[in-house]
Order: C-alpha cells, then structure tokens, then sequence
C-alpha cells in the first residue's frame, strides 16, 4: 500500500506491506535510524518518536497509521543548525551513556518543556517513566532535562566535543 | 589542580563532557542494526518450545520454498561443517543448532536467512520440528538427585548434572573457628537469575568474502580481539583474515561477552549465500537465551564472639550453570572472583564449596556487572552481617564498624588468598552514615514503628576484585588478560590511541584521551580514541568486569610516558643539552634551572618527524606501543545506605533514600565515575525489587518479555546521593582501579538489608530477592516463596 507522512519537515511517500511497524519504516525505508528499536511490547520507549506533537512508541503503530501525520524523529531536533537546549542538556549534564534510549528520552523532554516548561523533578520522572535506561539510573536525565528547562534558548550552534561542566 | 584549555576542557583529569556525545545526541550513533551493507540478507533463528526434548525430524521444505527465503540452516547442516557445536567460555561445548535433542526453552533449533527480516520471521512459521518431550531438571538443588534426567547425554560417560565442585580457604581450620565460636548464625540465601536486559539487543552482520577469504564480523561484542581468536578456533578461518568490528554498543553489562549461536549462524549464513547476513536479536531471544547472570543458591554461616567480634565465615553453594557452562571467567576460577566471600571483614578463617549443575535453562553464566560473581558473594556476606547483627541485637552499623579491615591492614591478605590493595573502610562507612544522618533516621524509624508503620535502614559494606587480571593467574580460554595499547602523536601534536577494550557506554573516548593528556599535556579534543575494530587496534581482552581502566587505563598511562620519554631526547636534541638536564611539567621538556628554555609537546612532535638530528640508535616519529600485564587486581570499595518504606497493606516498597560512598581511587573524570555508579544503584534496586527469570515446573522460561521481566524506571529510583573518598590504588600507574561494576555489586544487599530491618516487628529475618510486592506480603504473612520457580 502507499503512504504518505511528513518526517522531520520533509513529505516522504513510499510502498509499504501493510504490517510494517513505523519503527521499522522510519529505520529501514527512510534510513532514519536514530530511532530506536529495544523491546517487542512497547515497554522500553527506545522507540519513542514524536506524532503530531505528542510522544509515540513508534513499535506500537503501523506505519499506515501516520499516513498523513506529522513525524518527528531525533534526527529532527535539531533545526537550522542549532542543537535543542534538550539534546544541549543531554550533553551538559551526562545524560546519556551508551545513548540507547537517549533519542526517545529527548523527544519525550521536549514535549514535556513545550507544555510545561517549568517541570518539577515528579513531573520530569513521571514523563519518562514509559521509558527504560539502563545506564544511567535516570538522575542525569532528570537534571539534562531540568538543565533544558532553565536554558530554553540555548544559543550554542553546535556542542562543543569538549567542556567543562559542574554537573 | 588541573591546568585547563582556553574553554575550560581539563587538560587531564576532571569533569569534562564526553566526545562520544556529539554524534549520539543528533541520532547519528551506528549500533548494530544500524549497519546497511549493500545485498545484505537478514537472519532469523527458530528456536524451541520445550526446555528439554529429544528432535525427531526438522522440515524445512516449506520454509525453503518461500519465495524471498535464500537459506535454510539447520544443526544438520551445520554438522557437516562441523560447526554444530562451539567451545564455550569455560571449556564446555554448547550446541549452535540442536542435532540431537533441546536443552533449553528457546534453544536454537534453525536459521533462516531471507531477503528482509520480515520474510525471515515468516519463514520460521513453515518450518515443522517433530519433538519428544523429556523431563526436565528445572531446580537446580535437585539436579543431582539420582532420579534426575542426565541432560548432557552428548558428553561422553556422562551419567549425571555435575559441572564441578570448587573449594577455597581452609576447611579445618574455619571448623575450628566455628566450633569455638560462642554465635553461629546460619541462612539459606538465593541471588535469582537475573538477565542483565541491555537496551540494544545482541546482533551481528557478517560479510564474507569468498575471493579474499575475508571476513568482516560486525557485533555486539564487548571483546572483540577475543571473539577473533574464538572465530579462528571455532570455524577454521585464518585468524588474520578475520575482522571483527565492535560498533556503538547500547549497553553491554556483560551480555555482550560470550559468542552467541546466531553470532555463528550469520557467519555461516553469509558463507552459504555469498552475501552479508544481519542477524538481531528480538527482546524475547535476548532475556531467553543469552548470558543470564547469578543463579547462586547458597547456604552461609558466620561464626562470632557474643559482643560481636566476627571470626570466621562458612559458605556451600549449588551453582545453576543452565544447559551448557557457558560462564565467562578466568579459566581456574570456576566460581569467578566469589572467592573473596570474606568480605571487608577480619576474619580469621573462611571456607567454601561451590557445586556447579547442568540444568535444562539457557546457558552464560557470569554477566551483569558482577565482577565475575563478586555480586552474589558481597550480597550473601552482608546478609549474613545483618542476620548476626539481629541475633546479637546489635545496630548493623555498629557491627560493621568494629569488624571492617583498619586502613593500617593494607595490602592486606584475605583468608580466601586475596591481596587486597588499599583502602580506608572506617572512613567510607562513616561519611555514608553522615550524609544519610544514620542515627537521625534510626530515631525516625523508632517513632514509624510505635505508629505502625514500616521503615527500614539497610547498610552494605562491599570490596570489589577488578581489572582482571595477572596473567600468571588469568586466562579466557588460554589467553592471558593483558591489553595492548599504542599511541602516535602526529607532527603537527595531534595524538591517536589504539586500545583494546571497547566502550558500551562507559565513555573510553573521553577519558582515555584524558589519561593521555594528563600525562603529555595535549588537550583531549586533540587526541583521536580508536577502539571496536580488531584491524585497527592491538590485542586485549576487552571491557567487562569492571577491567577498562585498571589495565587498559593502565596501558595508555604506560605508552603515554615511553612517548614522554621519547619526547626528552628528541627535546634534547632541539636544545643541545643531555636528557637529563631537562625536566618535564605538563605539556613541555624544558632546561632545569631555565625555564624559558623548552619546547612543548607540540614542538617536540614535529622536531620527531623532521629532519633533525638524533642521538644514535634512537627513531624518528613519537609513537610506542604497550602490553599491560597487571601486577595484581585493583580493590574498590564503598559503604552504600538505602532507606525504604514498606507499606503493610500491599507489601510495596519504596526506596526513598539511597546514599552511595564510593572509593575507586584516583578518578579520572568524575562525571563519569558518578554516572556509572548512578546506573550500577538502579541496577540494584532492579534486582532487589523487581528482576528475575523464573522457570515453571515444566522449564518455560517466565521472564520472557518486559511484560515479565521488570526493569526499574525513573518512578523507582530515587534521587541518588553520592559521596567520595579517594584512596589510590598502589600498583595501578595512575591510582585507579575499576568503577563500572561497584554500585551493581554493592547496592542490592542494601536495599534487601533495609525491607528485611522493615520487616522486623513480623519477626522476618530473611526473605529473597526480589522483593516484589507479592513476596513481601507472603513473607509478612510467614509464608515466603520460592522465587526463582513459579508461583504454586
């Protein structure tokens, strides 16, 4: 079947089989493969991605479902050069390790921010409580996230690979 | 303090971000299965329903005929190649595809590799495996029984489940202790299978190539240069002509050690259809079928003096190997490093007997991030501590105080054999206890308790064993654990580092270009760490057992200061005076006693390069290379206090404090240090609340998906509080010793030690992880279970 979705700003149309999960399709038609594939039953969030403005196990859906919808992808976080004060936080607190879970954690962070930019650390916990990491035991997520919220405006066109933090 | 760059980077040791970020942040890390190689066939593995059953017949005809299906791999074939069967970790064999019978629930019993993975999947449903059901061992304190089903009838003479029996310390003299004791308290005590459940499953993508008779192996591998070795053992193929690439790991925690059957299914795969073969685990394959981890069913006894002076230590344990000894660990430690069951005490004796049983489970063995089974001997001895403190009505703190090693103890050899390196345990505990306010919330917890209400304080005490190890003692399968490392600094100061352990998350990228910096003064964004590919890099034996920065590190210490001293003679030669008329501060060689007169690192490389003149027999260029063989193992240690609250209704515990004092000596970058030892606590919590593969009467695996096998998320884990002290290692070059595994080690006694001091006005002195909700309760009600079988 054909589909047609929006990913990242850009309209893809593509032949799809009908079972192909988005997951899937975003990985391996698009070659977007920022998204995560962790779990078969939707509990690890490695595949979070962001549909029409809210958060989306992309292995809970069929590609078909998005036909006509809005995909953002982590591969879409960062617009016009300049990184989102997320994926700014993720690195400035030491909120990744092996950065497996990290691109559904950031999408998820910035639909928390964007609807409530001022959350509380329950707030921030809550929100990703649909998601597993295993590294890094979620305090450096919680405080990358809480680093974004008081940082909305990033300037930094680009993180440097290296700089000293006080976490 | 550290001299720092024009943007504040340490040029050495301290916080700075990590260089791996950069590219993980923007989604543009390459994991497993992001791997695309043009004609690349996808691989799918069927594998058995049953935990033990004798193979009648396998059809595939079906499955072969699927129009997008290219191959059909069967134990049957694989048996013509003689690849059927692979040497495990420990010198046992384990089946890639079963032949003869499953041993296992989720054996792997075909291969089929198809043109995308969906068509893969779909060809597994065609094909048709006639079985025989056998009974199966599932507990394994009755795998000896005499009535037992034998399961590895493909040994030759083998009538039973016995794998071996192992002992240490001094049996008569810990008998003596014992029996002059005035207290003996004793405890069955069961560390469950776990599954270590990195995010990214293992996977493969293998790519022969029949003209050149190459083969490019990309994995999910913690040990690359090993894997080599073993694929040159396993398959017969040159070992120069194999590569193994190890590229970003989503996670490893020991899953990714051992050599998997679909590791070898793809390479055969690829052989057989001349193209690359991708092969990826699903979640269920993962929990199912690779490295468990634990599995320890133990019985310990503590001798000690009435007011509490702790005398000796006594341990039997029966040890689930699942179907085939799988384990990772130096060949002549069976039972890993759980030798150091001894703890951080003074004891004057201490003895075990390890027996290790073939069950019908999945095999591995030590994984998880257990230091090769210093998790389940630190559990069990701080369970027992807690066991005697409840005997003796003595506050566990207390207890711990007056019987852990006195900082003047050091080296201090352990009555296992041990030669503990340093360490300053009073002072660990100490600071834990302040920054929990410990005697603050023994008053609150008082006054809970007159309300009814259940709090508890749990206390851990652990010394690790790690950076594995002396090769006089350590070996994987006859090769020694040492680990290569070479450094080229560029004319123009710019340095690459080839070393042999391999990141899976830990963050070698930044820190190693920081143990070089520290030693030649180039900053680390100038410093290139490249790792994960066997081509690349020189021989070691990877990163698991908490190993990367007390050898490895080591080795990058070591090769840094051959090219320092290179560096002094090619300065030498610059500035016309003898070497040793030249004196070093971070960065720079410059003249003693004129400081104006030097040359930087920067300036040295290039004179290394050029055209100058240098002394007889001494080359050109700034490069060394290094093979590290540790002197002895690094020793870290720490005092972790957990808090809960029980609630009595549901059974439902809460950790709502947990402070962590963690000593791994010099720290090279403390973020990182913090991260890895924020992971390693939730790892704990996990596993004393949440984790466990259990088994069913019949051997079905009930952990099979993370529906059952639960893992701990942000609304588990409390806001960490972490806490320092830094006792160097004496023997490591830099004064480290290895992090990554301490607060996985550490922190489950803790949190089990704080539900059980809950529990006390039930009268509960024990109960076994995890604690779920349903175990508290029934332990509540006197009732507890066996958690490692189903619930009946």
């Amino acid at each position: 079947m054909q589909i047609t979705m929006t990913v990242n700003g850009q309209e893809y149309t593509r032949d799809v089989e009908p079972r192909v999960l988005l997951v899937h399709f975003l990985r391996d038609h698009l070659g977007l493969t920022g998204t995560h594939w962790g779990c078969d039953t939707s509990n690890c969030g490695a595949c979070v991605v962001s549909m029409d403005g809210a958060p989306l196990k992309s292995c809970t859906v069929l590609a078909a479902m998005a036909h006509g919808r809005e995909v953002r992808t982590v591969e879409g976080l960062e617009r016009d050069g300049k990184l989102d004060p997320v994926q700014e936080g993720f690195v400035a607190c030491h909120g990744l390790q092996c950065g497996f879970c990290t691109p559904g954690m950031m999408l998820t962070a910035r639909w928390l921010l964007d609807r409530n930019p001022d959350p509380s650390e329950t707030e921030i916990r809550e929100a990703i409580s649909g998601q597993i990491c295993r590294c890094t035991g979620y305090e450096n997520i919680v405080r990358s996230v809480r680093w974004a919220a008081e940082h909305p405006a990033a300037a930094g066109s680009e993180v440097p690979a290296t700089e000293e933090v006080t976490a | 303090m550290t001299a720092t760059d024009e943007r504040g980077t340490p040029v050495g040791y301290g916080r700075m971000t990590r260089k791996e970020d950069p590219r993980f942040i923007r989604g543009r890390g390459l994991y497993i299965d992001d791997v695309q190689l043009p004609g690349m066939l996808h691989g799918a593995i069927l594998h058995s329903p049953y935990a033990h059953a004798r193979i009648l017949s396998i059809d595939t005809a079906a499955a072969e005929a699927h129009p997008k299906v290219r191959a059909v791999i069967t134990g049957q074939t694989l048996a013509g190649l003689k690849l059927a069967w692979m040497p495990t970790l420990s010198n046992d064999v384990q089946a890639v595809l079963a032949t003869d019978k499953v041993r296992f629930h989720g054996q792997e019993v075909a291969f089929v590799v198809a043109e995308d993975r969906y068509s893969a999947r779909d060809a597994l449903e065609l094909i048709e495996v006639e079985y025989e059901p056998l009974p199966a061992v599932v507990d394994a304190r009755r795998a000896l029984d005499s009535d037992a089903p034998v399961i590895r009838d493909d040994l030759e003479g083998r009538t039973d489940n016995h794998i071996f029996d192992w002992e240490t310390g001094d049996r008569a003299r810990t008998d003596e202790v014992f029996a002059a004791a005035d207290v003996v308290v004793q405890q069955d005590i069961l560390y469950p299978r776990v599954h270590p459940a990195p995010l990214e499953t293992c996977g493969a993508v293998a790519d022969f190539d029949a003209v050149t008779g190459k083969l490019t192996m990309w994995s999910t591998t913690q040990a690359p240069h090993a894997h080599r070795t073993l694929y040159a053992l396993v398959a017969g193929l040159p070992e120069h002509k194999i590569r193994v690439i190890s590229p970003d790991i989503g996670g490893g925690f020991g899953n990714k050690v051992g050599i998997y059957p679909g590791y070898v299914c793809a390479i055969v795969g690829s052989i057989v259809t001349g193209k690359p073969v991708k092969w990826t685990e699903d979640r269920s394959e993962n929990l199912m079928t690779t490295s468990f981890a634990r599995d320890y069913h133990m019985h310990g006894e503590i001798a000690a003096t009435r007011d509490g002076r702790m005398l000796g230590i006594r341990v039997k344990v029966i040890a689930d190997h699942g179907a085939f000894n799988g384990t990772a660990q130096p060949t002549k430690y069976p039972a890993g490093f759980f030798g150091v069951f001894s703890g951080s005490y003074d004891l004057q004796a201490a003895h075990c007997d390890v027996t290790g049983v073939y069950t019908n489970k999945a095999p591995g063995g030590v994984a998880y991030a257990c230091s090769f089974r210093i998790t389940e001997a630190v559990y069990l001895v701080e369970r027992l501590v807690d066991i005697l403190a409840l005997q003796l009505e003595m506050d566990p703190a207390e207890l711990r105080m007056k019987n852990l090693l006195r900082p003047e103890q050091f080296p201090y050899a352990s009555p296992t054999g041990w030669v503990y390196d340093s360490g300053n345990y009073p002072k660990a505990l100490r600071l834990a206890m302040d920054m929990a306010g410990y005697e603050d919330l023994r008053k609150e917890q008082a006054a809970r308790r007159e309300r009814g209400e259940l709090m508890g304080i749990g206390i851990s005490f652990f010394t690790e064993a790690v950076g594995a190890g002396p090769r006089k003692h350590m070996d994987i399968l006859g090769l020694g654990m040492a680990d290569g490392a070479e450094l080229w600094v560029h004319p123009t100061g710019k340095a690459v580092l080839r070393i042999s352990v391999q990141t899976q998350g830990q963050g070698h990228e930044t820190t190693f270009a920081q143990i070089v910096a520290e030693e030649l003064g180039i900053p680390p964004g100038d410093i290139e760490v490249v790792h994960g590919d066997t081509d690349q890099t020189p021989f070691g034996l990877g990163t698991y057992g908490s190993r990367s920065t007390p050898v490895s590190g080591a080795a990058t210490a070591v090769v840094a200061r051959k090219v320092r001293d290179r560096a002094r003679i090619v300065a030498s030669a610059m500035l016309e005076v003898a070497p040793g008329d030249l004196e070093w501060e971070k960065g720079r060689w410059f003249v003693k006693g004129d400081p104006d007169q030097g040359k930087t690192i920067q300036e040295i490389a290039f004179a290394a390069h050029s055209s100058l003149e240098l002394p007889d027999g001494v080359e050109g260029h700034l490069d060394a290379t290094c093979v590290y063989n540790p002197p002895n193992l690094t020793y870290p240690f720490g005092a972790y206090i957990a808090v809960v609250d029980v609630d009595p209704g549901t059974g439902k515990v809460k950790v709502r404090q947990f402070v962590a004092v963690d000593d791994c000596g010099v720290r090279i970058n403390p973020m990182i240090v913090e991260g890895q030892v924020h992971g390693g606590l939730a790892d704990g919590v996990g596993m004393a609340l949440m984790q466990v593969i259990a088994f069913d009467e019949v051997g079905n695996c009930l952990g099979g998906s993370f529906m059952d096998y639960l893992l701990p998320t942000a609304m588990e884990c409390p806001s960490w509080q972490l806490g320092e002290t830094v006792t160097p290692s004496p023997h490591h070059p830099i004064g480290a010793k290895g992090v990554g595994e301490s607060a996985t080690v550490g922190s489950p006694a803790a949190v089990v030690n704080a539900v059980v001091d809950a529990l006390r006005p039930y009268g509960v002195r024990h109960a076994d992880m995890p604690l779920t909700p349903a175990n508290v309760w029934r332990t509540m009600q006197g009732r507890p279970f066996r958690t490692d079988l189903a619930i009946t």
